[in-house]
């Protein structure tokens, strides 16, 4: 054993030798400055939007159409964003919330994990072609096969019911909600059934000691559980729907205005959509009032996501105990 | 309950001949159930007879709710009330996953279908230079989105993975680091469109400093680095998120052994921490382009289009697939069938380079892994 | 009991003087009636004096003073949560690894303080290696990799011959090159874990250290992989020095030269060393009750 002895007078001033010092001062230099890039970032995004944005105020008006008032131009804007967004909500999570009740606890285990896959695959796929999708495959379906028959059946629903003829292409706020329903599903999605699959296992089967049925499980043990989840999904589902740009512009027949009814041609158009439409055509004071209405946009998905975040946080904090 | 019969060896079931026995009350398993499936699609079909044409819609529709409702009424009658209820709620999820099927399916099919009418060699060969009217192609657009989503991921990784790294490896949970995770939140929501906004208004003011005119970005303001900025700004978040969950999962144990060996700490991260959590990042990081390389809005807004092909992302607009895709859709020159078919090339060209990468990622994350963590 | 040449190492340290001539003079005096068999120059000796350790606010640890020496085995026994485990981190400057952490007082080994103002914690690491609780090899490396990832983290430059025969030695030395010569290119992370352990006690030698700190190493493991581990300790104390946790009484009698017992009032409260004295002595004639009453069994 005395080979691995080492000789002790090489230990005598050891310590003090610095070690990789260089290194990790480096090292250190280069995490601390990319974190602090993320603050100088956001602060650079917010600083450029507003200067930029600035001039539609105090800029000379007469140059834009309208009246030249910002307020009554980004108004039928927020108003449009928000409606489709909604729609396409109030589509998706019900769908959404039984796809990841089937993928977690009803599909067959190697089953769910491909259907995982899938979705996670789905939601990679490109807007700009569920636009294209939209356009071409659904609007003409659901404009000869459902509108009709909405209005007719459903007509004592306003939004439904309007004198306006219903647009035989099919490009209004209801295709456009449909659509806006299929892209933000997987995300929805993917996050229930992620909380889904968390529930303490021991919450569900002191339900099935108990002699109950799956059902009774889900709704006993699974849904309590995740429910503060499924709706931070839903809202990041919202703060996707609020800033999704393609599908709309592809499919939407907009007019200025605010617009409830959702099978006509005339629809309120969103702010992404509209800044993509005008943009490539604008100069001067036009752009700064479209990099405005982004401006409004940003703080619209920023409240949103807050609103997310602290529901999917109060719910956490509450769940584990 | 299915759960029940399942479990127990068939020998071990007793055959009650046809009586009622409450361990076996899964009595509409298997074939019964399935008469019911299949009964209510067979009339959903009888649509077919009523109106003389495939409404596939209404056949959807009579078939699954056929199925809920006769599934119900039949549960009860043969089972009992909570045995109906159970099997109605399952009814109800497997027609939702079905109803989620058609859209999603016929969104890959219409993909492959229109996009394979251009899905040839000049495609992929020629870009749109003096092309009018049929021909032509999306090379100068396949440049381009991989010139952008180069620059991209060159920012946007080593952006995303040294933030990771401070948060994991150097934060002290003081207020600098929450606020930087907070940040990194508000980055996630980011509208595409806005980042798009953003690297367009930052290109203009610093278009206009006359030290930077040398770097300047030329006509209107576009080029392809202000396409990767405003990418890099939707990647970057997304790559923090994934590094960092990735970097906690590394035992505190493997920091320790290194540590124990006199191992300096940023070569410890550089040796032990990242070589153990690569797998995992690489996913994410794969995952985080096949995000980004469907972007449309912000290059609409930031790097423009063009008919030729520009090798130089710091002058100039430049073709990307999204974009191309859309502006042939929205801007069809004649004849407009062309135009339509290059667009559903290029948005098929897209679709094929998200499952790629995705088939990259789930490669990677099974061969990187380290043998010893589970 | 009585017998006045005992000193308590509490006693000890008081008159422990600051140069290295004196201190080994000293060291001989003291040890010699200890522990008759160590050396009698003393290099890697550890002087600990005074030493208060903090997780934060926290005082983990109060006032501990003693010393531990070369080609020994120091064993460290005591109840759950009275410091153990911090006590010997703090010795190759572990302890401050944790956010918050720190220590007061001083670990003196050759003459130099551990946690004197220019003293590179790192370089104190190569010198003080650790072998932990749970067998920890790295999962992304092989065998071989694993026991040169000290050498090699640390960017020195091994000729393909010096690594293969560092690798050896080093294997031979945790009594493993037998077990595992044939796959030394397969993951660590593939042996039992008895092998895996005495895979870190290998990885641990191949950078050469003066001593060696083990945290329980055979807590997680088998009777015959503890055994083989024992064994181990009893061959490498002739080079090194080591210092044992243990909650297992015989194995800190079986395998150490001296026994340090540490004890804690109650939670919230500190741990101290309540006495250190050659093994036999602590098992069975103590000069505390507390230590009878502990290494009985009647503890708690
Ligand atoms: N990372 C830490 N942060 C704060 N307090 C800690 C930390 N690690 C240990 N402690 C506290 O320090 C005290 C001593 O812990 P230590 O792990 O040293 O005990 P131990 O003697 O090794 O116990 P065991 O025999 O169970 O391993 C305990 O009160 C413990 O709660
Ligand atoms: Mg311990």
């Amino acid at each position: 054993m005395t080979t691995l002895e080492s000789p002790p007078s090489d230990n005598d001033s050891a310590f003090d030798e610095p070690v990789g010092k260089a290194g990790d001062k480096v090292f250190f230099g280069l995490s601390f400055g990319a974190a602090a890039l993320i603050l100088i970032t956001l602060a650079a995004v917010a600083f450029f939007l507003f200067i930029q944005g600035l001039p539609t105020f105090t800029g000379d008006g007469t140059e834009l159409d309208g009246d030249g008032s910002f307020f009554a131009y980004v108004g039928p804007l927020v108003f449009g964003t928000i409606y489709l967004s909604c729609i396409a909500l109030l589509l998706a999570t019900p769908v959404a919330i039984a796809v990841a009740l089937y993928i977690s606890h009803y599909a067959p285990r190697k089953v769910a994990q491909t259907l995982g896959y899938f979705i996670d695959l789905l939601a990679a796929i490109p807007s700009v072609v569920y636009g294209l999708w939209g356009i071409t495959v659904l609007a003409p379906v659901i404009s000869t096969s459902m509108f009709p028959w909405l209005r007719d059946n459903l007509g004592f629903i306003p939004v439904f019911g309007s004198d306006v003829a219903i647009a035989q292409s099919g490009r209004s706020t209801f295709t456009v909600g449909v659509v806006l329903a299929v892209m933000v599903l997987p995300i929805i999605t993917a996050i229930s059934r992620e909380v889904f699959l968390q529930t303490p296992r021991l919450h569900e089967e002191a339900s099935l000691a108990l002699g109950a049925t799956r059902w009774e499980v889900i709704r006993q043990a699974v849904i309590p559980y995740g429910r503060s989840g499924v709706i931070s999904g839903a809202m990041l589902g919202l703060g996707r729907a609020l800033g999704e740009t393609m599908a709309v512009a592809i499919i939407l027949s907009p007019a200025r205005g605010y617009f409830w009814d959702v099978l006509t041609a005339q629809n309120s158009n969103s702010i992404a959509s509209n800044i993509a439409l005008q943009f490539p055509e604008s100069s001067g004071l036009e752009v700064n009032r479209l990099i405005a209405t982004g401006l409004v946009l940003f703080l619209l998905t920023f409240g949103v996501n807050a609103i997310a975040r602290r529901v999917a946080n109060a719910g956490f904090s509450g769940a584990d105990g | 309950m299915s759960l029940t019969t399942s479990t127990l060896e068939p020998d071990l079931v007793p055959d009650d001949g046809g009586g009622r026995d409450p361990m076996t009350s899964g009595s509409l398993d298997g074939a019964p159930m399935w008469g019911i499936r299949l009964g209510s699609i067979a009339l959903g079909l009888l649509g077919y007879v009523a109106f003389g044409s495939v409404n596939w819609a209404l056949w959807a529709v009579i078939a699954l709710a056929t199925y809920m409702v006769a599934t119900l009424l039949v549960s009860r009658v043969v089972e009992s009330p909570r045995q109906a209820t159970d099997r109605f709620a399952a009814a109800v999820m497997t027609s939702a996953f079905v109803v989620v099927l058609f859209p999603l399916f016929s969104v890959v099919w219409t993909v492959i279908d229109r996009g394979s009418n251009r899905f040839d060699w000049e495609f992929y060969t020629s870009s749109m230079r003096g092309v009018i009217g049929e021909g032509g192609g999306g090379y100068h657009a396949i440049v381009g989105t991989l010139i952008v989503t180069a620059l991209t991921a060159a920012f946007a990784i080593p952006f995303g993975l040294f933030t990771a790294i401070y948060l994991v490896e150097y934060a002290d949970g003081g207020r600098f680091a929450k606020a930087v995770t907070s940040l990194v939140d508000v980055m996630t929501g980011i509208p595409s469109i806005v980042a798009g906004l953003f690297a367009y208004a930052l290109f203009v003011v610093l278009d206009d400093v006359p030290v930077l005119t040398a770097l300047s970005t030329g006509v209107g303001h576009r080029s392809g680095l202000a396409g990767a900025v405003a990418l890099t700004l939707l990647m970057t978040p997304v790559v923090v998120r994934t590094s960092e969950e990735m970097l906690r999962l590394v035992p505190n144990e493997l920091r320790e052994a290194s540590y124990a060996l006199g191992v300096p700490r940023w070569k410890t991260i550089l040796k032990v921490v990242l070589p153990t959590a690569v797998s995992g990042i690489l996913t994410g990081i794969v995952l985080a382009i096949a995000r980004v390389i469907g972007e449309t809005a912000p290059l609409l807004v930031t790097v423009g289009i063009t008919a030729d092909v520009n090798w130089n992302p710091f002058e100039g607009r430049m073709a990307t697939l999204p974009v191309f895709a859309y502006n042939s859709y929205k801007f069809p020159t004649l004849p407009p069938e062309a135009s339509i078919d290059r667009a559903w090339a290029a948005a098929l060209t897209l679709v094929i380079l998200v499952v790629i990468l995705f088939s990259i990622a789930r490669i990677l994350s099974s061969i990187l892994k380290p043998k010893g963590l589970k | 009991m009585n017998r006045p040449a005992v000193k308590h190492p509490n006693q000890s340290k008081v008159d422990t003087p600051v140069t290295e001539s004196i201190s080994a003079l000293q060291a001989t005096q003291t040890d010699s009636v200890v522990d008759p068999n160590a050396p009698v120059d003393m290099p890697n000796r550890i002087d600990v004096k005074d030493l208060d350790i903090y997780y934060g606010d926290f005082k983990a640890v109060e006032n501990v003073s003693m010393t531990i020496n070369p080609n020994s085995v120091t064993a460290l026994i005591g109840p759950s949560g009275c410091g153990k485990s911090t006590f010997l981190r703090s010795l190759n400057r572990m302890h401050e690894v944790i956010s918050g952490a720190y220590v007061d007082g001083s670990v003196i080994i050759n003459g130099k303080d551990l946690y004197g103002p220019s003293v590179d914690p790192v370089a104190v690491r190569r010198k003080i290696g650790m072998v932990f609780q749970r067998p920890n090899p790295f999962p992304t490396m092989s065998i071989a990799d694993n026991v040169l990832a000290g050498k090699k983290l640390n960017s020195k430059r091994l000729s393909k011959s010096d690594a293969n025969d560092l690798v050896e030695k080093s294997l031979r030395g945790a009594n493993l090159w037998d077990e595992v010569k044939d796959r030394l290119d397969k993951p660590g992370s593939g042996l039992s874990g008895g092998q895996q352990q005495r895979l870190c006690i290998a990885r641990a030698i191949a950078v050469e250290p003066d001593v060696l700190l083990m945290d329980e190493p055979c807590s997680a493991l088998d009777p015959i992989s503890t055994l083989a581990i024992e064994e181990l300790m009893l061959e490498l104390k002739d080079a090194y020095n080591i210092v044992i946790v243990t909650h297992n009484m015989q194995q800190a009698a079986r395998v150490s030269n001296r026994t340090g017992f540490f004890s804690i009032e109650g939670t919230g409260k500190p741990g101290k060393l309540i006495e250190m004295d050659a093994t036999e002595k602590i098992f069975s004639n103590p000069s505390k009750q507390e230590t009878q009453d502990y290494v009985t069994g009647r503890f708690g």
